[in-house]
């Protein structure tokens, strides 16, 4: 029964998260959003201390449930697990607690968070870890088969779905989700939940609790045959049948053992309290992060005597490399974000405009950061301050928006189209949302010529001016970052 | 001027296969006979009322050439729409060396090679836009390369391309004397002519009247001797191309002049790009009342063949079924009455209200250098208008949500991003190659400003 429900609420939970990942429009966010909301990470994050009460109130009278029907992460293992079991039956058995790295990794975690080193908390997170597996490897499919039916629609003139970009945001995330994906799959098949039991600090976190919860698995040694059945199809390896004993601190609640014990020796009650076991060593592994070099493409510019029709080729944008990274308004300044983010990727998800992905900085691992090739931050647009589950982003309206200058428009004189192509321009001007950039006059090295000039005051760093400047691959203004965002 | 218009359209029946017209008691029975022929006074030439326009070649992989300009023209179906033509009477065949990239006459030569010459007439242009092609000799090579192309010794209509135009640094006088005058190549033509390489010399006019007035004088003085011109003419323009466009002239004006000194006019843009045979709901209500049967375009291929002294027609046929459809139209011309040409001009009317671009898709202003696809643009700002898809009622109104999100993601699906007009930067270089006039930097921003406009709501 306990196994039962378990299930079920799994595939509720997951089909959920996966959903508001994918960011299949913000209509699911309006009735999911709590999924990422309840995260114990994010949670702790956007100081969210009901939720946290809520969660510690749970572990201490059920155990470490959420990891079994919470974290998305934990589910994505028990599904793996579930397939490993397919092949091999009755392949687990108890080991002993690895202490010394499972509180020796919490220990270093924690001073880690604290500091606000991101890198490693975000890597870690296990609700963030889904999240750029689903980011990164789900969605591309996901909008490809939106793309097809968009075709679909289009060819029958229906407008139900908007074609959209598919593209790589970052091959440093592609290859840190791809490894995870892999190395937490192949862990789940051979081990079960090791990566909990040893790696995870939300886990570790929760054994604290979970070792006094009020419900638990428990032994009725009348009926116990010792046939082991239990310890062989815990996935925790958390089960000394030997010695009658379950360790708590790593039993994640699936109730796989209640089920395979077929004497009823077994029972998830609040009866009678009894001693846990010593918790014990456990193997240890740890997950690489690869890194890669994101390539950029450019295409050859073409010149033709005047003919009629055809389309000149349109080169690839490249980002310029700005001192400080742009973060979406809302999340207040490049260190509040690098505090507060677990790089769950759903801002990246749901950014409609191809502006946010995920930082290759090192000091901002995986975070959101903006940058305009594809798109500006459109005036309209307050997607990400919504979706952000750990206050990262803290939510905006429109009105506050065009308060915030997240960063300031910088003229590259040596790329600008009025110099270099000696036509007159004004593109950046005539798209400013705020009226920031006015051209003016500019004595050129062929007469006077109009030429932008920003007032730094009104600029708030959307982009618009960057994303619309006909230079390419490198625009001719551009925006660089604001330490902590301005409010007008 | 309604008048007028009217008198000219009854002065028609000069043209013999117009006796044979028959009589009309209910429905269009167009295509019970033969096609209509008129004479060029000059050459004595029997030309057909339709002509065929190489300007909008069928690409492989279906579609047009300004739908996919990257696309190779489908010379199979070339060569089976030629040879339809031709076998219903079609003999004046119109290209350019600009037209299609450049690859219209090549495909022009390659299907007419085909048949015999003296089956048909091919009129090509001295399209020498570019600087580059400006010198004498670039503008001999140029003609001495349509000779090569349409694999032939000698032109029948030889055409100066588009009079009447200027540039960001050339008024429309400085730019026609660059191109035709300084250089000698209008006299070189003359002699050309002289030779027998070219049957009829003429030229084609869009832009400054001016020029227009200019040349038809020189005809008065005996200066050069137009054997043709080609002019647009539809029944918008006719009383209404300045209203489209302060800078054009009303077809009715060019019509008249050309007719009271007995030269022939060439009629292009009957449809004005397409745009009469798209119309909005109610006024194709209106004229399918009137004949149920008649493709709405029919009206305007009438309208254009009736006026006397029009030599022939010309309609770019992309797909079969149009050039099956103008054969039936033509075959003979059933002119249009004088009561039909207060019904037209009464639709002139109510068209112009309308806040379309005057677009034909030439494409002469494209390649945009910044990417842009311009025609595209247009087409699809005003396919929403005559369609009745723009957003209406405002933002308080479901309909309004609908229609936006409809123009909004069918703006994305016929115009790749990058090649928006939000990517405009006014550079101004299009605008001189349009030879509707258009202001087309402006008209960009107009679109762009109304859809940045919806997007913010």
């Amino acid at each position: 029964m306990l196994r039962k429900i378990r299930i079920c609420l799994q595939v509720v939970m997951m089909t959920l998260v996966t959903l508001l990942l994918l960011h299949i429009g913000f209509e699911v966010h309006n009735w999911a959003a709590w999924v990422a909301k309840i995260q114990f990470l994010p949670a702790l994050m956007a100081l969210n201390f009901g939720v946290l009460a809520v969660l510690i109130v749970c572990a201490l009278l059920f155990g470490r449930m959420y990891c079994s029907v919470v974290c998305p992460l934990g589910i994505m293992q028990d599904i793996f697990s579930w397939i490993g079991g397919k092949v091999k039956k009755n392949r687990f058995s108890y080991a002993k607690e690895n202490k010394w790295l499972r509180y020796g990794f919490f220990a270093v975690f924690a001073i880690l968070l604290i500091i606000g080193f991101a890198p490693v908390t975000t890597l870690f997170a296990p609700y963030s870890a889904y999240g750029r597996i689903v980011n990164s490897l789900f969605k591309p499919l996901y909008d490809l088969l939106n793309n097809w039916l968009a075709g679909m629609d289009a060819a029958n003139d229906r407008y139900n779905f908007t074609e959209v970009q598919v593209w790589t945001r970052s091959v440093t995330t592609f290859v840190v989700a791809l490894l995870t994906l892999i190395i937490l799959g192949g862990l789940a098949i051979w081990k079960g939940r090791i990566y909990c039991n040893s790696i995870c600090p939300v886990g570790t976190t929760l054994s604290f609790f979970s070792r006094f919860s009020l419900f638990k698995v428990r032994f009725d040694e009348s009926k116990c045959k010792h046939c082991g059945m239990c310890e062989k199809n815990c996935k925790a390896q958390a089960i000394d049948f030997k010695n009658g004993k379950v360790d708590y601190s790593r039993c994640v609640v699936c109730g796989d053992c209640l089920d395979k014990c077929k004497f009823d020796a077994l029972h998830y009650t609040a009866k009678k309290p009894v001693a846990a076991s010593k918790p014990v060593d456990t193997e240890r592994r740890a997950f690489l992060v690869g890194a890669a070099v994101a390539g950029t493409s450019a295409a050859l510019a073409q010149t033709q005597m005047k003919v009629d029709g055809g389309l000149a080729v349109i080169e690839d944008k490249v980002a310029p490399k700005r001192e400080t990274p742009l973060t979406p308004p809302g999340s207040i300044s490049a260190k509040h974000m690098q505090r507060h983010c677990t790089a769950c990727q759903l801002c990246v998800s749901s950014c409609p405009n191809n502006v946010l992905r995920p930082s290759t900085d090192l000091m901002h691992f995986m975070q959101p950061t903006m940058s305009f090739e594809r798109g500006y931050c459109r005036p309209e647009c307050t997607m990400c301050s919504h979706v952000c589950p750990a206050g990262a982003i803290k939510p905006i309206t429109r009105e506050e928006k065009t308060s915030i200058h997240l960063g300031h428009a910088v003229w590259v004189k040596e790329n600008c189209v009025v110099l270099t192509d000696g036509v007159t321009c004004g593109n950046c001007a005539r798209h400013c949302p705020t009226g920031a950039i006015q051209m003016i006059d500019y004595e050129g090295p062929n007469g006077t010529v109009q030429v932008p000039a920003i007032d730094e005051n009104k600029c708030i760093g959307c982009g618009a001016c960057e994303n619309l400047c006909p230079a390419r691959p490198f625009s001719a203004i551009y925006v660089e970052g604001n330490e902590m965002h301005h409010i007008s | 001027m309604g008048g007028a218009a009217v008198a000219t359209s009854v002065v028609l029946s000069a043209c013999k296969n117009n006796d044979e017209s028959p009589v009309i008691a209910k429905n269009v029975i167009d295509g019970q006979g033969e096609m209509t022929y008129r004479t060029n006074p000059n050459s004595g030439d029997k030309v057909s009322l339709l002509g065929y326009g190489m300007m909008r070649l069928p690409v492989e992989g279906g579609g047009t050439f300004r739908d996919h300009p990257d696309a190779n023209i489908d010379q199979e179906m070339v060569n089976e729409q030629v040879d339809y033509a031709l076998e219903h009477g079609i003999n004046y065949f119109d290209t350019s060396p600009a037209y299609c990239k450049g690859l219209s006459e090549r495909s022009t030569g390659i299907a007419l090679s085909r048949h015999p010459r003296n089956s048909y007439y091919i009129a090509t242009k001295l399209s020498n836009f570019s600087p580059s092609t400006w010198s004498r000799e670039a503008s001999q090579a140029m003609f001495e390369n349509s000779l090569k192309e349409l694999q032939t010794d000698y032109i029948d209509y030889l055409l100066l391309h588009s009079i009447g135009g200027n540039t960001n640094d050339l008024d429309s006088h400085q730019l026609f004397n660059t191109r035709f005058i300084d250089n000698g190549i209008l006299d070189w033509l003359v002699e050309q002519k002289k030779a027998g390489r070219i049957r009829n010399l003429g030229f084609s006019y869009h832009g400054d009247v001016d020029i227009f007035d200019m040349l038809l004088q020189w005809h008065d003085e005996g200066k050069y001797h137009w054997d043709f011109v080609q002019i647009e003419l539809n029944y918008l323009d006719w009383k209404y191309a300045d209203e489209l466009n302060t800078r054009n002239t009303d077809a009715k004006y060019l019509y008249e002049a050309l007719h009271s000194r007995g030269i022939p006019g060439v009629i292009m843009e009957p449809l004005l790009g397409g745009r009469l045979a798209s119309l909005p709901d109610h006024i194709v209500k209106q004229m399918q009342e009137r004949e149920p049967e008649s493709p709405v375009a029919r009206w305007a291929f009438r309208f254009a063949g009736t006026p006397e002294g029009i030599l022939t027609v010309l309609s770019g046929m992309t797909y079969m079924e149009h050039l099956k459809q103008n054969v039936v139209t033509y075959s003979p011309l059933r002119p249009i009455s004088e009561e039909e040409n207060a019904f037209l001009m009464k639709i002139a009317e109510e068209i112009v209200e309308l806040p379309l671009v005057p677009c034909t898709a030439c494409n002469y202003c494209m390649p945009c250098p910044y990417g842009l696809n311009i025609p595209a643009i247009f087409a699809y700002y005003n396919s929403s208008v005559t369609e009745g898809k723009m957003p209406t009622g405002g933002p308080e109104a479901k309909e309004y949500w609908e229609a936006r999100k409809r123009f909004l993601i069918g703006y994305d699906r016929n115009i790749p991003a990058l090649r928006q007009a939000n990517h405009c930067i006014g550079c101004n270089q299009c605008a001189p190659h349009c030879p509707q006039n258009i202001e087309i930097p402006k008209q960009l921003h107009r679109i762009d400003d109304y859809v940045e406009q919806l997007k913010q709501i």
